[in-house]
């Protein structure tokens, strides 16, 4: 399995981090994993219910010192 | 399913709106909806190229764009027409009036667009003005 590919959008407000996070997902490969690093704390709703809506696989997202870690895979 | 449209009428040449409908654009456009973005009056000369001149702000929240790290509208604009497929219109007869013709304009902003087709495309849109 491939390791994740790191988007770094700490201290960018939104909507950066979920453009950020798109820009990767296109240039990524269907079935890629993505890990978004985002201080941004409207993000933190907002890229999951975004990833939810477009339908890709939310792997993971947790919150590490101010940090979230929002990991999703390319599902098509 | 047909994707939900979204028509976004700029005219307003401040900071602030111009980043709202920015964002409007790009978050919509990345979300599955078809946007259209139809640029008039103040907006319009924020996209003639080389125009680097900021636009004025509204209010306090103006002066915290500046200071914050939030993409610019420009920015965000780009990347509404680059991963979401929005379209940017240009409204001619503004162009008309300011005597700017399309190869002046930022190259993703699309052929200009006059009101009747543009209100054509909005009747079955969400529309937003700023």
């Amino acid at each position: 399995m491939s390791e994740p590919r790191v988007i770094d959008a700490r201290n960018t407000f939104c909507p950066g981090p979920l453009m950020e996070l798109i820009a990767g997902m296109k240039l990524a490969q269907v079935g890629d994993t993505l890990e978004l690093l985002s201080t941004d704390k409207g993000s933190a709703n907002d890229v999951p219910e975004w990833i939810h809506k477009v339908g890709h696989e939310l792997l993971g997202n947790r919150e590490e010192g101010g940090v979230w870690h929002i990991t999703v895979k390319k599902v098509k | 399913m047909a994707a939900k449209k979204i028509s976004i009428i700029v005219v307003s040449g401040t900071r602030e709106r111009l980043q709202m409908a920015a964002m409007t654009a790009a978050v919509g456009a990345v979300s599955g909806n078809e946007v259209s973005v139809f640029l008039s009056m103040n907006a319009l000369e924020h996209f003639v190229r080389g125009n680097g001149h900021e636009p004025p702000i509204e209010g306090s929240f103006g002066k915290l764009l500046g200071e914050k790290n939030a993409p610019g509208f420009k920015t965000l604009f780009e990347q509404a027409v680059e991963l979401g497929d929005a379209k940017i219109y240009p409204c001619s007869m503004a162009m008309d009036i300011m005597g700017v013709e399309r190869e002046a304009l930022e190259s993703y902003v699309a052929e200009p667009l006059g009101l009747t087709k543009f209100l054509d495309s909005a009747a079955d849109a969400q529309v937003f003005s700023f």
